[in-house]
């Protein structure tokens, strides 16, 4: 039962046309895969294609100006991506169901959050409307907000962000999907409120056996919550992994440089922050070679020639580079 | 909400106190006056000094002009009335009552049809934008922003009856013998009307939706699997009606302006026509009756759009203090 893949991710390329005609790739050759109650997390700087590989398995990138040019999304066996608009809008916020990064913005301002929040049971036709306010309700306690019964008839503009977001995560469970989408959940939160949030995630995740997919630029969170990690830049996967794995000791680059960028409390010798050298890649202008090598410390001559593959080494770890980490 | 609406209705009156006064006064500005043209049309009386001060007493205009309008204000608020005609000598007040309904039908069927016209092609326009279909909309709109209603007016009068001997029905026949009949007086003048407001609010509509269907609830909704008709009237639409909803309280004062053009050219017995025959006789009763009148009409209806935007928009609530 553990083991069973619920979604496997082979070869997805998804491009985006630019206004002078050339074209991007936002997310280039990506496989993964997600086991049954699984979390996985998809980790990167902004632009790295996280979200359009998000958007890419909910089949909703905007076509124009994007495209999904190849690739396979198996979800429980059928592909998502050969699928009829109408059969991949059934699985859409039914069995896959998404949580967007936007709390503030991404809930309608004028439907009352009670409606809002089993609107996906309606329209898959899970319930009658008679029943809609009652599971609306059950969905609040789920994600403890208090006094529900006043709270279904009340509007967005009157939750805090992290009640919204709880909001959003009620919605999203309304039909007990088999995969959630979580798609930098937190970052519009106070921090207080962050934990909170990934906690209930994580909490009703595991209640409901569903997995998750948490795609965030936190590496803290990663390390708390994700059972395994896929690192991304410029629109590859770079590195892999089981969480503790890659935390302990990542083998690429940016991963190290990435782990580097954040403030540890342990940090008792006052070392300094180190900072990513350089911008986040522009994708119309990739380097030779490996996208990473302008901001790589570790740069080989091979590494401004050839493009690296995603290799796995002996301990389960994938890391897509020439070079090897020596601790300077 | 109680208290929102009576501190609205108190200010309504500095409004029209200030109101009153300015149409009083600016119509006693213009040259000529209704003793000229009394004159004129009568074939008894002759152009003296004498004849004048007679006239002007008998109408009441030879007192200062503080002291007219305090006597017609005072008029106004104790008896509720408006004086009479200078020409007709009948009641103003119910010359007007007499004429509304005309206009009321005009400029509601007119409002209509700009709304039944222009919100389905604005949404069309917004959800196929840049295609063929969403430039012949927009090319529509700025037709009928180009094009004067009082030029399309006649050309709609004149054109069949020149080429077909046949114009659109001008007689009237009361709504209670035959609404259809009735209704069919108003439907050229008011399609006409309702071509320039449609224009306007096609593009708000357009505008509003393509701005609506960037945000971020919009993706939501898709994402929870919603087929993309529910997204755009369930989750779109009702959002990007709201601004469209004052644009249609602005109008009432335009289209008032636009029923005068349009009850000349149809020949419909409105207040519109009213106001020009008063305005050509230099009528002051008559033309500051009818200005005091769109006045309070037009407050009205800007305050009961604000009302409705609460009815819309849940984050708008009226507050006490």
């Amino acid at each position: 039962m553990k083991s069973e893949l619920i979604l496997d991710v082979q070869g997805l390329t998804t491009v985006f046309r630019m206004e002078d005609g050339s074209e991007i790739k936002a997310v280039d050759d990506v496989s993964f895969n997600v086991k049954s109650g699984e979390t996985v997390a998809i980790v990167g700087e902004s632009g790295s294609g996280k979200s359009v590989t998000a958007m890419s398995i909910m089949r909703l990138i905007p076509n124009p100006p994007g495209q999904i040019v190849s690739g396979k999304i198996h979800f429980e066996g059928n592909d998502l991506l050969s699928m009829s608009e109408e059969e991949a809008r059934a699985i859409r916020g039914n069995k896959i169901s998404m949580i967007f990064q936007e709390p503030m913005t991404s809930l309608n301002p004028s439907m009352t959050v009670g409606r809002q929040i089993s609107e996906p049971a309606e329209v898959h036709s899970m319930i009658t409307s008679q029943k809609a306010s009652q599971m609306s309700q059950s969905l609040l306690d789920a994600v403890r907000i208090p006094d529900s019964a006043d709270r279904v008839s009340s509007y967005p503009h009157e939750f805090s962000g992290g009640m919204r977001q709880r909001v959003m995560i009620a919605m999203g469970m309304s039909c007990n999907p088999k995969l959630i989408i979580a798609d930098e959940p937190t970052t519009a939160l106070d921090v207080t409120v962050q934990a909170q949030v990934l906690h209930l995630l994580k909490d009703i995740t595991y209640k409901t056996n569903a997995s998750l997919i948490l795609i965030t630029h936190d590496l803290g969170v990663v390390a708390r919550y994700a059972d395994r990690v896929h690192v991304m830049y410029a629109g590859k996967i770079v590195e892999s992994g089981k969480s503790r794995d890659i935390f302990n000791s990542p083998q690429h680059p940016y991963t190290l440089a990435l782990m580097n960028s954040i403030p540890r409390l342990s940090n008792q010798k006052k070392e300094k922050l180190k900072p990513i050298r350089g911008n986040p890649p522009d994708l119309s202008k990739l380097p030779v070679g490996c996208s990473f090598n302008p901001r790589c410390d570790f740069a080989i001559k091979q590494c401004f020639h050839e493009k690296p593959t995603l290799t796995t080494n002996n301990r389960y770890q994938s890391k897509a580079c020439w070079a090897t980490i020596n601790d300077k | 909400m109680q208290s929102y609406v009576w501190r609205r209705l108190l200010a309504v009156i500095p409004t029209l106190v200030f109101a009153s006064m300015i149409v009083f006064l600016v119509i006693r500005i213009i040259p000529g006056d209704a003793v000229d043209l009394i004159i004129k049309n009568s074939p008894f009386m002759e152009n003296t000094e004498e004849v004048r001060k007679q006239i002007e007493a008998d109408l009441g205009l030879d007192k200062p002009i503080h002291i007219q309008y305090v006597q017609w204000i005072s008029n106004i608020v104790f008896r509720g009335d408006l004086g009479k005609s200078l020409m007709r000598e009948t009641s103003v007040s119910n010359e007007i009552v007499s004429r509304l309904p005309v206009t009321f039908w005009l400029g509601s069927l007119a409002i209509l049809f700009a709304l039944v016209i222009a919100v389905p092609i604005g949404v069309y326009s917004a959800l196929y934008q840049d295609t063929l279909g969403d430039h012949i909309g927009r090319s529509f709109a700025i037709l009928g922003l180009a094009i004067p209603s009082f030029w399309l007016g006649t050309i709609v009068v004149i054109l069949p009856a020149i080429l077909w001997g046949w114009s659109p029905p001008t007689r009237l026949i009361p709504f209670s013998q035959n609404p259809f009949s009735f209704i069919a007086v108003f439907i050229s003048p008011a399609l006409i009307l309702g071509a320039s407001l449609a224009a306007v609010t096609m593009r708000m509509t357009r505008t509003m939706m393509l701005e609506v269907l960037r945000q971020d609830y919009i993706r939501t909704a898709r994402a929870k699997g919603l087929r993309e008709k529910l997204v755009v009237t369930r989750h779109a639409l009702r959002n990007a009606l709201i601004p469209v909803v004052t644009l249609v309280g602005l109008f009432v004062p335009f289209v008032i302006g636009g029923t005068v053009v349009l009850e000349r050219i149809f020949d419909l017995p409105g207040v519109g026509q009213l106001l020009l025959l008063g305005v050509m006789d230099r009528d002051y009763p008559v033309i500051t009756g009818i200005f005091l009148m769109i006045g309070i009409f037009v407050i009205f209806t800007n305050l009961i759009v604000d009302l409705s935007y609460g009815l819309l928009d849940p984050k708008v609530r009226y507050q006490k203090n």
